[in-house]
């Protein structure tokens, strides 16, 4: 196999990557929000269940969690498992295990938001939605911002764990021309994919981390 | 005599069966300036809490002109408060100046002021901007309009907090202790600006322990004291007060 083909074979895995990597974001960014919501939620019984939830998510290996939710339609419900769930079932898996993770981040935050802002907000006469997503939610994002960063470059290094059920992402491609060729090369090569993935992800949250450094 | 815009009835607070307000009765007028003063933990704040629904009472009632926010129920056991929306509409009564100011450190002072009355009072825009603009100059504050919170002074932020309480045109402006987290040259200009808004006969009630501005400013002053009002009267019937309490209170606080 030339460099090229080597190449351009790598590059197709990294789109999948992206797209893991994307995707996982776009869904466990709002679910962790929700998922926060009923962590702190007054109803007990909502928030035993949430709490078991990210118990889980937190307490066993995330490629345990894609197994699972791979083969879960297959052997709970006998369904036939076509070649298209798998890329859904990593999006799936990713997502609700990140969730997990944001809600965590997310309930430090509003906790850590003093009651004083809560109750100039409702002198005034904002409603509760109003306190929340004016007041309250934007100086959350500023104080959140380092830990989520933190997960954040973190995903992009896990979405190698979807080889696990075979989705062509960029891991899965490289091991696969590394065994065909017995050559390290290609493994190399993701490497320094990842890494350059990693650093512009670092330069874009510190972009974010900046757009908020306007006020203290 | 001037309308009477709150009043309070039997007031009674407790805190997991710590009785902290026990049977208050209190009466503010328009364009009247009251003051309350009184020992540490006394309940001062928490009858401004629930004067302001962010506490709710015991027992009593709570009267904003005329009508009800609170009242007991039928056997006269619990109080019944009136629905969340309608509660939502005395929200115009009141504002509340908080001890350490609360403005909401992301926004600027302009926007601190605006955002109540474009969302709450769908206030138009460029009015509640032009409003907020001629409250920041009769507070001194001008130039501040585009500042941040972080970038002012204690004593400017709390003149901030004032404005954005003043935006909304409130009946009656409630200070929870306006200077003590100021230094002394601060607090000066804080009181300066409660002092013209005495004249401009601006409701106000003012929780403090600053006695001779509270004896200057004030038409009339409450005494309390372990969450019972032990006096009401004039400032000068107050500090010439024959009751030991209130002369030891007062002597200690008084330079
Ligand atoms: N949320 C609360 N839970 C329990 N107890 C409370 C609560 N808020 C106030 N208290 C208690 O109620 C009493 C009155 O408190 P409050 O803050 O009203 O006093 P204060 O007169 O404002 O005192 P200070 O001059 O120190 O501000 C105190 O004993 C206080 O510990
Ligand atoms: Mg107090």
């Amino acid at each position: 196999m030339n460099w090229s083909t080597m190449l351009l074979l790598l590059s197709e895995g990294l789109l999948t990557t992206i797209a893991v990597f994307v995707l996982t974001l776009l869904f466990s960014l709002p679910l962790g929000l929700l998922v926060s919501f009923g962590r702190m939620s007054k109803n007990k019984i909502v928030q035993t269940l949430v709490k078991v939830y990210i118990s889980i998510m937190r307490g066993t290996p995330l490629m345990l969690q894609l197994i699972v939710v791979y083969f879960a339609p297959f052997y709970v419900f006998h369904l036939k498992i076509s070649a298209s769930y798998r890329f859904v079932a990593v999006i799936i898996a990713f997502a609700i295990n990140y969730a997990a993770y944001f809600a965590e981040i997310y309930r430090g935050g509003i906790e850590s938001m003093p009651q004083g802002q809560y109750e100039a907000a409702k002198v005034l006469g904002f409603t509760r939605a109003q306190t929340f997503f004016k007041i309250i939610l934007p100086q959350v994002i500023k104080r959140i911002l380092p830990s989520v960063t933190n997960e954040v470059i973190t995903l992009v290094k896990d979405t190698s764990l979807a080889f696990v059920i075979a989705v062509a992402e960029m891991f899965t491609v490289a091991k696969q021309i590394a065994a065909a060729e017995t050559s390290v090369m290609p493994l190399m090569i993701a490497g320094v994919y990842y890494y350059i993935f990693n650093l512009l992800v670092a330069i874009a949250m510190e972009k974010i981390e900046a757009h908020y450094s306007y006020y203290k | 005599m001037s309308e009477i815009l709150l009043e309070c009835k039997h007031i009674k607070k407790e805190f997991d069966n710590l009785t902290v307000l026990e049977d208050i009765n209190l009466e503010v007028r328009r364009g009247e300036v009251l003051s309350i003063i009184g020992p540490s933990g006394s309940g001062k704040s928490t009858l401004l809490r629930c004067c302001t629904l962010l506490e709710k009472v015991d027992r009593g009632e709570i009267i904003y002109l005329g009508r009800h926010v609170c009242r007991m129920n039928e056997s006269g056991e619990k109080p019944e408060y009136v629905s969340k929306d309608q509660l939502r509409g005395f929200h115009d009564c009141f504002g509340l100046v908080f001890q350490n100011f609360q403005l909401f450190p992301h926004y600027s002072v302009l926007r601190n002021i605006t955002e109540a009355p474009i969302h709450v009072k769908h206030m138009p825009r460029a009015q509640a901007q032009e409003k907020a603009r001629e409250l920041l100059s009769m507070l001194g504050l001008a130039d501040k309009a585009d500042a941040y919170p972080y970038q002012l002074s204690g004593g400017q932020q709390q003149r901030v907090s004032i404005a954005r309480a003043l935006a909304l045109n409130p009946q009656i402006l409630f200070f929870d202790e306006p200077t003590s987290a100021l230094d002394p040259e601060l607090t000066v200009e804080v009181l300066k600006v409660i002092r013209a808004l005495a004249a401009q006969h601006m409701t106000m009630v003012i929780v403090t322990h600053e006695m001779s501005f509270a004896r200057e400013v004030s038409d009339k002053i409450v005494f309390m004291e372990n969450g019972q009002v032990q006096a009401f009267g004039s400032p000068d019937e107050i500090f010439s007060s024959d009751q030991e309490r209130i002369r030891e209170f007062i002597g200690k606080l008084s330079d």
